[in-house]
């Protein structure tokens, strides 16, 4: 199917994950910026379908839903909301995040002018129908290595939070 | 304009596409719109069936007051609930209150896009269907999670840590479950895939459903699926999120009046979703019964009688409750209303028994007789099982069914290979 309206919903979905991502780190409260990342993650998903990578954005639903289930367990069992709000935010350190932002911006001003070679000039040729089938050949057989290799990195992490979390095995 | 307007809806007729898929818009507006339809009627019916089915079960007559065998009760409850005063609490938190109910309703209804009712009556087919599926109906916990957070009260947030925790569990087994399906599609063909519509396909050319093949794994794989799908909408025995002796009303305790019935519909009709999933999956999807057994006209004009029959059985059922009304003056009214609900149900069969209708509904109607079963067993389920403790939940689905559905996977896996394995194998024993 042709895309409609392609420039209005590029904006309006970078204009939420802005919003939503400056929502995230100025909300008091930390659930409320939970929400805000999900919005943030949401719309993410979203500029996924318009690159023409369904799979990716099902993940990214899938995933970011679960992970972000657990956050806000986190923030409901660990973070006491009525001290939160009533503390400072910010912790003033102005220069390291001006110095931050600065090489940030800097490196998209780079990649907006000189970047042109390495973005795809045209749409993938069978890219959306066969989306799935295109990435697991990936990882199934050029990458299969990179792909073990982080199977293998989770496996210990799921071992560690076992050890941890239970004394007595 | 107005003609090529026309043009454009005609357009679509000939294709043998979903809308969403031919991109033509207007006839993807009248699918949400019908399958909207259907779903809040199919809800209301449940609502009533249900405590039908589960009076019955305790022998006990139901609702009776309110219209013949109280057909009327979920209307009336409907009004009772829209003229409810809306509560909120003083300390909640009220922008996630407000959000709660629509983000669980936006969830259950939007999974329905992918659904295929038949080969071309779904909204669209995705190439992530069934990723599309499971990844937005987990959407859903999120705004239970909310509801129980933002009522700022005890019981509704006890009640949504266990349902967070009761959803986050089984969603593994039941991924487990779908990935062997994923893995059966890609037998014949040689590429699976995870459209709703490509995996019915699959099973028309591999000539057998998915809970028949390689016996008795697709089995298992489907009693997983069964299992942690009652799991997943939070129903009895696991219906701990809202266990009433110990937790009033679980997460939705501080509920009331419309917000209250939004998360009644969302319940259902993710009920309806996981079903369908299932059927998809499993038994067939849109596909008849015995295809290939039962195959050629005459047995294709049997099966396409069954959609007017079912609805004359309907009909008969209404006309028999008419004669059998007390013929008291004050029943004039239901006996009435309930001989031409019969007369309506009878002309509706009589319509489906039209051959070009039937042959267009047939589809559907083996895909909702279907998902009317599996309805049939959650009612069921209530009516007979007990509660399951919060220990023996977690037990069930992460020692039992992910262990099985792991299980499953590596057989599914290796019996769908066997011959490359044997070759791999009687090649290295011919090379030593």
């Amino acid at each position: 199917m042709t895309p409609v309206a392609t420039p209005f919903f590029f904006y309006l979905l970078a204009g939420i994950m802005v919003i939503g991502g400056i929502l995230v780190i100025t909300r008091k409260n930390a659930v409320h910026s939970a929400l805000a990342l999900i919005v943030t993650l949401l719309a993410q998903a979203a500029v996924y379908l318009m690159l023409y990578a369904p799979f990716v954005a099902g993940v990214q639903i899938i995933l970011y839903a679960g992970g972000i289930m657990v956050l806000f367990l986190f923030v409901i069992m660990l973070v006491s909301i009525e001290r939160t709000v009533k503390e400072r935010q910010f912790n003033k350190q102005w220069l390291v995040g001006i110095a931050a932002a600065l090489a940030l911006g800097g490196l998209f001003i780079a990649v907006y002018t000189k970047g042109k070679g390495i973005f795809p000039t045209h749409e993938m040729s069978g890219g959306e129908a066969q989306n799935t089938q295109i990435v697991g050949n990936l990882l199934y057989g050029q990458y299969m290595f990179p792909f073990e290799i982080a199977s293998l990195l989770l496996l210990v992490a799921i071992i560690g939070a076992v050890v941890m979390a239970k004394r007595r095995l | 304009m107005i003609s090529r307007f026309i043009e454009y809806i005609q357009s679509y007729l000939t294709s043998d596409q979903t809308p969403g898929a031919a991109g033509n818009m207007f006839w993807a507006f009248v699918y949400i719109i019908l399958i909207f339809t259907g779903l809040s009627v199919a809800v209301i019916a449940m609502n009533w069936l249900e405590r039908k089915i589960l009076a019955h079960m305790q022998v006990r007559l139901g609702p009776m007051r309110v219209g013949p065998h109280g057909l009327l009760q979920p209307i009336a409850d409907a009004i009772k609930l829209l003229l409810k005063e809306d509560i909120m609490p003083a300390e909640a938190d009220g922008f996630v209150f407000w959000m709660a109910p629509l983000i669980v309703v936006l969830a259950a209804f939007t999974v329905f896009i992918v659904v295929p009712f038949g080969p071309t009556h779904a909204v669209t087919d995705m190439n992530i269907g069934i990723l599309f599926m499971l990844g937005v109906s987990s959407l859903s916990v999120l705004g239970i999670v909310m509801a129980g957070w933002a009522s700022n009260s005890h019981y509704p947030l006890i009640g949504a840590l266990r349902s967070s925790a009761q959803m986050v569990s089984y969603e593994v087994a039941m991924g487990l479950a779908v990935v062997s399906v994923i893995l059966m599609t890609s037998l014949e063909t040689g590429t699976g895939t995870l459209s709703m519509i490509g995996i019915v396909r699959a099973q028309q050319t591999q000539g057998t459903w998915f809970i028949f093949k390689f016996f008795p794994l697709g089995l298992i794989a489907f009693f997983i699926f069964a299992v942690s799908m009652v799991a997943e909408t939070n129903r009895a025995p696991f219906d701990l999120p809202e266990a009433e002796s110990e937790l009033t009303a679980g997460f939705h305790t501080e509920y009331s009046g419309f917000r209250w019935s939004l998360f009644f519909l969302a319940e259902y009709s993710a009920m309806i979703a996981v079903s369908s999933i299932a059927v998809t999956l499993w038994l067939g999807g849109w596909l008849r019964p015995f295809p290939n057994l039962l195959s050629g006209s005459t047995w294709t004009l049997v099966f396409s009688l069954f959609p007017g029959i079912t609805l004359l059985l309907l009909a008969a059922m209404c006309f028999y409750s008419t004669v059998r009304m007390p013929k008291h003056p004050y029943f004039r009214i239901q006996t009435i209303g309930l001989g031409g609900f019969g007369a309506v149900l009878a002309l509706i069969g009589l319509i489906l028994f039209i051959p070009q209708v039937s042959l267009r509904v047939g589809d559907i109607y083996w895909f909702s007789m279907k998902v009317a079963a599996f309805m049939y067993l959650y009612i069921w389920y209530r009516g007979t099982f007990p509660r399951y403790r919060f220990d023996q939940l977690m037990k069930v689905g992460w020692k039992i069914l992910l262990p099985m559905g792991l299980g499953i996977l590596i057989l599914t896996a290796t019996v769908a290979m066997r011959s490359e394995i044997w070759k791999a194998i009687s090649e290295a024993l011919h090379r030593s």
